[in-house]
C-alpha cells in the first residue's frame, strides 16, 4: 500500500537555498486529508516559503512534494490543484466581487455564467450574497478576506493555501473569523494548510501544527500536546509562556528521572528520549502548573522571595526570585480562591509544581 | 507635455497666502500676453483676408475656412461641396500619428513591463537609459534618421552587406519612413507613463491570477492590463497628439507626397506663397481637435477618479 | 526564459526591451561613428578623422555657426534663468498658497503651453508679433523661449515641493523667521534639486528649440537648430555630423547632472 496516496500533501527532504542563503534546511512532513494543518514560527522561520513551495510560487531547491500521490514540485502554480488565500487578499479591483470568485473557474474552462453561478454559491457559504456586484474596494477588510477565501475556495482545490490571511484584522474580528474558518473547513472537507505567527491562533485553530524556526522543523503534533510536552527551548518558550530551570540529570528509573537543581534541591520527572544521566539541560514548568505557599509543602518545593504581583485580568502572575536560581513566574486564576493566596512582595514563599508539570527539554 | 494636469499638492498648505498673487503675477503677465493672447489673436486672424506678401488684411472673412473645407479655387465660384484636398492632409496625419502611437505601445509596452519588473536598484538606470535620447535635440535625432535610411546610408549598406537585400530598400520619403520618424521621436513618452503604472502595480495579484489556474497570457490581458489603463492611455495620448501637429518628421522624412498638417501650416507662413488666414485656420482647428482629446481624456480622469 | 513558478517575466520581453534601446540609440551612434569619418562623402567610410570638428570651428560655415551657437547659448541661459525664477514663484503660489479659486486656472495656464501643439504656438507666436508691428530677431526669439519654458521649469519644481513638509518652514517661522526667511532660508535650499533640474530642463528645452524659433526669427539671424536645418536642407554634410555629435554629448552631460541632482535628496 503507498502510503503516500493517504496523504493530502507529502513534503519529501524539502530544501530551498537562495544563492548561499538557506530558507528550508530539508523538511519532511505529511499534511493528512480533511485536515487543519498549521505551520507556525516567527518571521524568517521558513513556513511561508513552504507554503508558496506547495503552491508553486517557489522552486524547489532539492526534494519532492506529493499531493495526493501525484509528484507536484516541478509543475507552475496554475496546473496544480491547490489555491491560495493571500495575506493581502490581492482581489482583482477592476472586477466585481462576483467575477472575483468565479475567476478561478473561468480560467479552467467554465463559461462566465456557469462560473457566476458558482460564485453567487461560494458568497452565499461566505455570507456575502447582497455585495456581489460591488468592486472590492468599496468592502471593508473583514469582507475582503472573506471574497479572498470564496475565491480560493469555488474551484474545488484538493488543499487550500492560508498566508497569515488574518492577520490585517482586528481582535474581534480575528476571533470571530477563526471560528469561521474552522466552521468551513469541517463543512467543505477540503484539507487546510494554514500559516500563521500567532500561537494561540494555531493554538485554538488547528488539528495538528509544525512549528518552525530558522528553516528547520521543530516539533510537530496535537496543539495540547505541542503545548504540554514541547520537545526543546524554542517550541517550549514560543508557545505560551515558561519557566525555565537548568539541572542536571541524574538517575534514571523506571522513566523516572532524578533531576539535580543548583546545590540541594531535587525534583522527579517524566524520561524524555534524548536526555541521558549527566546531560545539563533545561527544565520547561508552565506558569499554570506551579502554586505558591508561605511554608514548603513538600521536598520539591523551591524556596523564594516575591518580587511582583500582576493583576493581569483572568488570572494574577506572581514574579518570584528563586533561591540561587532564575525568577519564576507563578499564574494564578483572579478567582476568590485565588486571590487569598495572595503574598505580599518581599516576603518569602515557596513555589511548588504539580504532578507532571516539569519537561525536560532536548535542548 | 503632462500627461493630465497636474493636481498643485494634495494638502492645502497656505503659507505664502498673502503674496500668492505677487508671486503669480509675472507668469500670469508672460503666459497672457505670449501665449494665450497670441492664440486669441490667431483665432481672429484666422477670420482675416489674406495679403498676397504675407501678413494680412484686416477685413472679416471666411475665406480661410472656406478653402479649407471647400477648396473652391482663386476664384471661388464652384459649389461648396465638402473638398477632400486639405481634410485628406488632416486625415492623413491623423493615420501617421495612429501607426506611430500603435508601433510605439506595441514596443514601449513590453519595454516598459520589463524595466518595471527589475530589481530596484537597475531600474532607475534603465529609465534613465530610456530617457536620454528625448534630451537629444529632436531635430538632430530626425536628421539621424534621414541620414541611417537613405539609399546610400548605412542601413542599406549593412542589409546588403549581410546579404539581405540586393539592391536598397527605398526607404526615406515615405510613408514608412515618417511612421518610424515619429515611433522614433516620442517612444519615451510611451514608455515612461506605463513605466510608473507597472511600478505601481502589486503583483500578487498576477501570483493570484496563475493560482486561479490563468495562464500567463489571460493573466497579462485580464488582470495586468485593465490595472495599467491609466498609464496606457496616457503614453498613448503622449505619443498620438505631438505625432498629429509634426512639422520635422514629415519634413524631413517624408519630402513633398508626404505632407501633413504640420508642413501645410508651415508653408502658409514661408516666402510669398503664403496664406496667413488659411494657415491660422488649419492651426485652429489642430488646436480644436487636440483640446477636445485632452477634455475627453481629463474627463476620463476625473470619472475614474470618482468610481474609487 | 522565465522559470515555471516566475508569474512576472514574460518570454520576449527582454528581447524587445534590448531592441527599444537599440532602436534609440542607434541612429545617434552612427551619427557619431560617421562624425569622424575621414572622407568627404557621408557615405563612404575612409577610416578615423577629426576634420570635420575642425570644420565645423575653423571651416567655411564656422562663423554661420558660431554666430548660431553664440545665439542659442545665450538665449537659452537667459530664458531657463528668467523661466525658473518665474516657475519658483508661481510653484510658492500653487503649492503652498493655500486654495484659491484662481488656482486651477493659473496651473491651466502655466502649463497651456505643453498641452497646445508647438507648431500652433509658433504659428500664434508669429501673428501676435505681426499683429503688434514688432520686429523678429534676437528679442522676439527671447520672449517666445521664456514663455515656453516656463511649465519645463515649473513641473519639476512644483514635483519636488510638494514632496516637502511644511513643517520645515513652520518650525522656522516658530523660531521667529519671517516668511521671507523662512523661504530663503528654509525652503528654497531643500528646493534647490528643483530648482536646478527645472533650470536645466529649461535650458535644454531652448537650446532645442526648432518650430517655434524658425517662425519667429526673421530672417536675420539664426539659432543653432535653426541653421542646421537650413544646412540640411541643402544636402547631408559631414559637419552637420560633427555639431550634431557634440550637441547630442552636451545634452547627455546636461541629462546626467540632472539625474545626479535629483539623487541627492537630503530630505529623506
Amino acid at each position: 500500500m503507498n502510503e503516500s496516496a493517504e496523504l493530502a500533501v507529502d513534503v519529501r527532504d524539502a530544501v530551498k537555498r537562495y544563492g548561499t542563503f538557506t530558507a528550508l534546511l530539508k523538511i519532511s512532513l505529511g499534511i493528512r486529508d480533511n485536515e487543519f494543518f498549521t505551520l507556525l514560527g516567527p518571521s524568517g522561520c521558513g513556513k511561508t516559503t513552504l507554503l508558496r513551495m506547495i503552491a508553486g510560487f517557489e522552486s524547489v531547491t532539492e526534494g519532492a512534494i506529493y499531493l495526493y500521490g501525484d509528484e507536484i514540485e516541478m509543475l507552475p502554480p496554475n496546473k496544480r490543484p491547490v489555491n491560495t488565500v493571500f495575506q493581502n487578499y490581492a482581489l482583482f479591483p477592476h472586477m466585481s466581487v462576483l467575477d472575483n470568485v468565479g475567476f478561478g473557474l473561468e480560467m479552467k474552462g467554465s463559461s462566465k455564467a456557469d462560473a457566476r453561478k458558482r460564485a453567487g454559491e461560494m458568497l452565499e457559504l461566505v455570507q456575502l450574497t447582497q455585495f456581489a456586484n460591488r468592486k472590492p474596494s468599496q468592502l471593508s477588510g473583514g469582507q475582503q478576506q472573506r471574497v479572498a477565501l470564496a475565491r480560493a475556495l469555488a474551484p474545488a482545490p484538493k488543499v487550500l493555501l492560508l498566508d497569515e490571511p488574518l492577520s490585517a484584522l482586528d481582535m474581534k474580528l480575528r476571533k470571530a473569523m477563526q471560528i469561521e474558518l474552522k466552521h468551513i473547513q469541517r463543512e467543505t472537507g477540503i484539507t487546510f494548510i494554514f500559516v500563521t505567527h500567532d500561537q494561540e491562533e494555531a493554538l485554538t485553530m488547528s488539528d495538528r501544527i509544525a512549528v518552525m524556526s530558522a528553516g528547520e522543523m521543530q516539533q510537530l503534533g496535537e496543539p495540547r500536546d505541542i503545548y504540554e510536552h514541547p520537545r526543546n527551548m524554542f517550541v517550549a518558550d514560543f508557545i505560551g509562556d515558561t519557566n525555565l530551570l537548568e539541572v542536571s540529570v541524574g538517575e534514571i528509573t523506571n522513566g523516572r528521572v532524578l533531576c539535580q537543581i543548583g546545590g540541594a534541591n531535587a525534583l522527579t520527572c517524566d524520561a524524555v528520549e534524548g536526555v541521558d544521566t549527566g546531560a545539563q539541560v533545561h527544565l520547561s514548568v508552565r506558569p499554570e502548573r506551579l502554586t505558591l505557599s508561605d511554608t514548603t509543602m513538600s521536598s520539591e518545593s523551591l524556596k523564594g522571595t516575591i518580587v511582583e504581583n500582576i493583576f493581569i485580568g483572568t488570572d494574577i502572575n506572581t514574579i518570584v526570585d528563586l533561591e540561587g536560581g532564575p525568577q519564576f513566574t507563578v499564574r494564578t486564576s483572579n478567582s476568590d480562591r485565588g486571590n487569598k493566596r495572595i503574598i505580599e512582595p518581599g516576603s518569602p514563599a515557596f513555589v511548588n509544581m504539580e504532578t507532571g508539570a516539569a519537561r525536560l527539554l532536548v535542548d | 507635455m503632462a500627461g493630465g494636469a497636474p493636481s498643485g499638492g494634495s494638502s492645502a498648505s497656505d503659507t505664502y497666502a498673502p503674496t500668492r498673487h505677487w508671486l503669480l503675477a509675472p507668469s500670469w503677465f508672460v503666459l497672457g500676453f505670449f501665449t494665450l493672447a497670441p492664440i486669441l489673436i490667431m483665432l481672429v486672424y484666422s477670420f482675416l483676408t489674406k495679403e498676397f506678401r504675407g501678413g494680412v488684411i484686416w477685413e472679416p472673412t471666411l475665406a480661410a475656412y472656406d478653402q479649407f473645407f471647400f477648396d473652391r479655387g482663386l476664384f471661388g465660384d464652384a459649389d461648396p461641396t465638402l473638398q477632400w484636398t486639405y481634410i485628406s492632409i488632416f486625415w492623413r496625419s491623423i493615420w501617421q500619428a495612429g501607426v506611430a502611437t500603435i508601433l510605439s505601445l506595441l514596443i514601449g509596452f513590453p519595454t516598459a513591463y520589463f524595466i518595471a519588473t527589475r530589481p530596484e536598484k537597475s531600474r532607475a538606470l534603465w529609465v534613465f537609459l530610456i530617457t536620454i535620447p528625448y534630451w537629444v535635440n529632436l531635430l538632430i535625432r530626425t536628421v539621424s534618421m534621414k541620414f541611417l535610411m537613405r539609399d546610400e546610408g548605412p542601413l542599406n549598406d549593412f542589409l546588403m552587406n549581410i546579404g539581405l537585400i540586393d539592391a536598397p530598400l527605398h526607404m526615406i520619403n515615405t510613408n514608412f519612413a515618417v511612421q518610424m520618424g515619429l515611433f522614433y521621436s516620442y517612444l519615451p513618452f510611451m514608455v515612461l507613463p506605463i513605466y510608473a503604472s507597472v511600478e505601481r502595480y502589486n503583483f500578487t495579484m498576477s501570483e493570484a491570477a496563475a493560482d486561479l489556474y490563468a495562464s500567463k497570457f489571460q493573466t497579462l490581458r485580464r488582470i495586468v492590463l485593465p490595472a495599467v489603463k491609466p498609464g496606457v492611455i496616457a503614453g498613448c495620448i503622449l505619443v498620438f497628439v505631438p505625432s498629429l501637429g509634426a512639422f520635422l518628421a514629415p519634413d524631413l522624412l517624408g519630402g513633398a507626397k508626404n505632407f501633413m498638417i504640420g508642413s501645410l501650416i508651415e508653408e502658409q507662413f514661408k516666402g510669398n506663397a503664403g496664406n496667413w488666414p488659411f494657415g491660422a485656420a488649419a492651426s485652429m482647428i489642430l488646436l480644436t481637435m487636440v483640446m477636445t482629446i485632452l477634455l475627453v481624456f481629463a474627463g476620463q480622469q476625473r470619472r475614474a477618479g470618482q468610481d474609487t | 526564459m522565465s522559470a515555471f513558478n516566475d508569474v512576472k517575466t514574460y518570454t520576449g520581453f527582454r528581447f524587445i526591451t534590448l531592441l527599444c534601446v537599440f532602436i534609440l540609440y542607434a541612429p545617434l551612434l552612427v551619427v557619431t561613428v560617421y562624425s569622424f569619418n575621414a572622407s568627404t562623402s557621408i557615405t563612404v567610410w575612409e577610416g578615423l578623422s577629426l576634420r570635420w570638428y575642425v570644420d565645423v570651428f575653423v571651416g567655411p560655415e564656422s562663423a554661420k555657426f558660431k554666430q548660431a551657437a553664440v545665439n542659442s547659448f545665450s538665449i537659452a541661459f537667459i530664458a531657463a534663468t528668467i523661466a525658473t525664477a518665474i516657475a519658483t514663484a508661481a510653484a510658492t503660489a500653487i503649492v503652498r498658497g493655500g486654495l484659491f479659486r484662481a488656482r486651477g486656472v493659473s496651473l491651466g495656464l502655466i502649463t497651456l503651453p505643453i498641452m497646445v501643439p508647438e507648431i500652433v504656438l509658433a504659428v500664434a507666436t508669429l501673428i501676435f508679433f505681426n499683429s503688434i508691428g514688432f520686429d523678429r530677431g534676437f528679442m522676439t526669439i527671447l520672449v517666445a523661449h521664456i514663455a515656453f519654458c516656463i511649465p519645463f521649469a515649473y513641473l519639476p519644481i512644483q514635483a519636488r515641493m510638494q514632496g516637502i513638509e511644511d513643517t520645515y518652514e513652520h518650525a522656522a517661522m516658530d523660531l521667529y523667521a519671517t516668511k521671507w526667511q523662512a523661504f530663503r532660508r528654509i525652503l528654497m535650499p531643500l528646493m534647490m534639486p528643483g530648482i536646478i533640474s527645472g533650470f536645466l530642463l529649461a535650458f535644454i528645452v531652448s537650446l532645442d528649440d526648432f518650430i517655434i524659433t524658425n517662425f519667429v526669427k526673421g530672417a536675420g539671424i539664426e539659432t543653432l537648430p535653426t541653421a542646421i536645418f537650413g544646412s540640411v536642407k541643402q544636402g547631408l554634410k559631414p559637419n552637420i555630423m560633427a555639431i550634431s555629435t557634440m550637441l547630442l554629448g552636451l545634452s547627455v552631460v546636461m541629462v546626467t547632472i540632472s539625474y545626479f541632482v535629483s539623487k541627492s535628496d537630503n530630505t529623506k
